[in-house]
């Protein structure tokens, strides 16, 4: 088992998602997260499902997502290849006292405020999974009253695109 | 038609789908009208392009259209109203998935404004429909039928066929619109791979010189492909032992002496154990099924892959193909016999003579045979054999599930092909006389005969109504041996002969009388009624029920509870277990191998 990072681009109409994740279940897959989001084309959106699956069992669920009449294209993101980012908001107790401990915190992890008040501090980070994890680790004994997390985004570095010309290449288009 | 006199392209939803299934080239819907779909039925009504066919249950419908399709190779289509309309088609959308039957259903639902709502007849058909058919639609906008049914048709009927569902609202249907038949179809992300890599189809031709022990391992998707001229070039070709999967029944001709028949659960000795001891199975258009492969770690241990299918997921799904060749079967069937050519003219020929010398010694030493039983006056098999006779090659046998499947896949010499129909993968009960019923309109010329059983006879033998009142003749042999028969045969075999639940009542005993009796319901539902109790009168009441074709026949023929079905792999154990009939295990000659 091990950890992939699936972009798919899918045309932008009712329903495709639920057809995604049932392909998922299905079949007998976990999916660990799924973001979903317009892309640069108002014809398509894109999903990056991030599944946690040996190799052989993956490419039989990619060749069955190809099998979507409504999925464009899908891309498996190498992890050390591609930028990957969540968003997190995350409410923490914060006492007067406690108060400079998470503003600390929160600028070592690039975090920002975006709400205060007498007992607690919400606090929003982007990051890779690893660093955000990270966070809350440190934010725990703090005392999280409430936690909010989006599922990662993620899009290959340098300059070759998952559409147009020169794309990357798409996985399981078999021979 | 209340055409605009100023716009003749003004029209309601219902209509412009009504024009769109002209334009498609639809002769013959099947359906039941109710409140949702009703819109439709107007124009429907008009059309003298389209004839609606009233079925008397939805699953009806749905079966006619599989059936239609698997003999014309065209688009089937059915038609229901929303909520149970819709669900009642379920059961064939399933089936028509599971065989790559190419079906287009199209179902009313509730006004747009009501869905979701919980509505009167309301049932998210989409979302229940969603795995088990190619794609589905629900359509918004009236000025999107005319796209969405091309759409649907082109989905259905290219790449690997399947079953596609268009579900309209009733507002979408009354509403004002107007028809324009699209001049392409627009779907970004469905790009069907027909044309097989040249590269994998030499290696394939390369691989297959160096074979001793080769297979053609053939499935239903020579059939969907229209291949079975280049299946019987490159077998010739070849010389390699051919077996035909239960969805290729006829994709090669019986008679032909390198045709080893069916493998499988129930396939002969020869056939399956070809498949154990090649060295490399060359698989067309199969998917290496469970009842084909019996316990998948030991099937064909020594063999080589060869794969060629038309759906990129079928290749290594549950066998590693070493050489795997994504396309439509004619091409590649066409291409390597091309490249096959080729290497043969190079000098690189290949020698099967000790192949067809152990094969024919398990042909020889374990034919297909049936004996006698002890109770009841008539074998099944014999019913079955002789009925394949009398018909002929040019007949279609059209099956249930269960025992009488079994043996009219064994015993019925098919010769040519879409003359074998029946449920393979879903193992639908009840397929055989709706599905019989739309084959016949398809092919109004040719005899069709349902083979069914007494269980799947009762779950959907309404539709002789309406073959009765529609004029579509076909020919019912019941073979009716008074039980579930294949569950019996399990409890025979596998739960000490404890036969729960599985007696039906529907011979005649000293205590008993049938019920029901199949005689009084065919001619109660219109049809001519036979019934047949010994082996003298077979002949004659077939060639009696061959006679008849101002009305549907049926036939009852009654046969002993014990006759079983063999050989068999018993479920979820290797293709080497293989008993040639109860208890007899052959022995096969190791240093053979």
């Amino acid at each position: 088992m091990s950890r992939h990072t699936l972009s798919v681009l899918v045309e932008n109409k009712p329903g495709v998602l639920a057809r995604v994740s049932a392909l998922f279940s299905r079949r007998g897959f976990n999916i660990d997260s799924l973001a979903v989001g317009p892309t640069e084309n108002a014809d398509l959106s894109r999903m990056t499902i991030v599944v946690n699956v040996a190799a052989q069992p993956l490419e039989q669920v990619t060749k069955q997502l190809n099998k979507l009449i409504n999925v464009i294209k899908i891309v498996e993101l190498d992890d050390d290849a591609a930028v990957q980012r969540e968003l997190l908001l995350v409410k923490v107790a914060a006492s007067l006292a406690d108060r400079t401990v998470v503003l600390q915190t929160a600028e070592l992890f690039r975090a920002r405020v975006v709400d205060v008040n007498a007992e607690s501090v919400t606090l929003e980070a982007t990051g890779a999974p690893a660093k955000l994890e990270a966070l809350l680790e440190v934010l725990t004994p703090l005392g999280i009253k409430e936690m909010a997390q989006s599922g990662v985004v993620a899009m290959a570095r340098g300059p070759r695109s998952i559409a147009g010309a020169g794309s990357l290449r798409a996985v399981d288009r078999a021979s | 038609m209340s055409t605009d006199p100023i716009d003749d392209t003004s029209c309601t939803g219902a209509q412009s789908l009504v024009r769109s299934l002209e334009a498609v080239g639809t002769d013959v819907v099947f359906g039941i009208p109710g409140g949702a779909i009703l819109p439709l039925y107007d124009p429907l009504f008009d059309s003298t392009a389209v004839r609606h066919v009233l079925v008397r249950h939805e699953q009806g419908a749905g079966h006619a259209a599989e059936g239609y399709a698997q003999a014309t190779g065209k688009v089937g289509v059915c038609m229901a109203t929303s909520g149970p309309g819709a669900t009642n088609l379920v059961t064939p959308i399933a089936d028509a998935h599971m065989d790559s039957v190419p079906i287009v259903a199209i179902t009313g639902q509730v006004p747009s404004a009501s869905i979701g709502s919980d509505a009167f007849q309301e049932a998210d058909i989409c979302g229940i429909t969603m795995p088990i058919t190619k794609h589905n639609f629900l359509v918004t906008d009236p000025a999107d039928i005319p796209s969405t049914v091309a759409a649907a048709f082109h989905l259905a009927a290219s790449g690997r066929p399947g079953p596609v569902l268009v579900d309209v609202p009733k507002d979408v249907l009354q509403a004002r619109t107007t028809f324009s038949w699209p001049s392409r179809v627009d779907l970004p992300g469905y790009r069907p791979n027909l044309r097989p890599h040249g590269k994998q189809v030499r290696e394939a031709a390369t691989v297959i010189t160096q074979a001793k022990r080769p297979v053609l391992y053939v499935g239903g998707g020579v059939l969907k492909a229209h291949a079975c001229a280049e299946l019987a070039q490159l077998a010739e070709l070849t010389g390699a032992p051919v077996v035909t999967t239960l969805m290729a029944r006829g994709a090669f001709p019986d008679s032909h002496p390198q045709n080893l028949k069916m493998p499988g659960m129930h396939g002969n000795v020869a056939a399956v154990t070809a498949l154990q001891r090649s060295d490399l199975l060359i698989c067309l258009g199969a998917r290496f099924d469970d009842r084909v492969t019996g316990k998948l770690s030991t099937f064909a241990p020594g063999a080589k892959v060869i794969h060629a299918d038309i759906d990129p997921a079928e290749i290594s799904k549950n066998r590693l193909a070493d050489v795997p060749i994504v396309g439509d079967c004619k091409e590649t069937i066409a291409a390597l016999y091309d490249a096959l050519a080729a290497e043969f003219a190079a000098g690189r020929k290949l020698d099967l003579t000790a192949w067809w010398r152990q094969l024919d010694g398990y042909r020889e030493t374990y034919p297909l045979g049936y004996e006698w039983p002890d109770d009841g006056e008539l074998a099944p098999q014999y019913v079955i054999e002789r009925l394949g006779a009398i018909a002929g090659p040019d007949a279609l046998y059209v099956a249930g599930v269960g025992q009488h499947q079994m043996w009219a896949a064994q015993f019925i010499s098919y010769e040519k092909p879409y003359t074998w129909l029946n449920s393979g993968g879903l193992g639908t009960m009840g397929y055989a006389v709706p599905a019989a019923m739309g084959a016949k309109v398809g092919r109004p010329e040719a005899t069709v005969w349902a083979i069914d059983g007494d269980g799947c006879f009762q779950m959907t033998n309404q539709e002789l109504a309406t073959c009765a009142i529609e004029g579509i003749p076909i020919k019912v042999a019941i073979i009716n041996n008074g039980n579930l028969g294949m569950v019996r045969q399990w409890q025979t075999l596998f739960y000490d002969g404890r036969y729960s639940n599985t007696g039906l009542g529907t011979l005649q005993t000293e205590q008993t009388r049938r019920i029901p009796d199949f005689l009084l319901l065919a001619e109660a539902l219109g049809c001519v009624g036979l019934r047949c109790e010994t082996k003298a009168d077979v002949d004659m009441t077939i060639e009696k029920a061959m006679a008849v074709n101002d009305a549907p026949v049926v036939v009852d023929f009654c046969v002993g509870q014990d006759a079983q079905v063999w050989p068999m792999v018993p479920a979820g154990t290797s293709n080497d277990e293989i008993l040639a009939a109860r208890d007899v295990r052959p022995e096969f000659d190791e240093s053979q191998v």
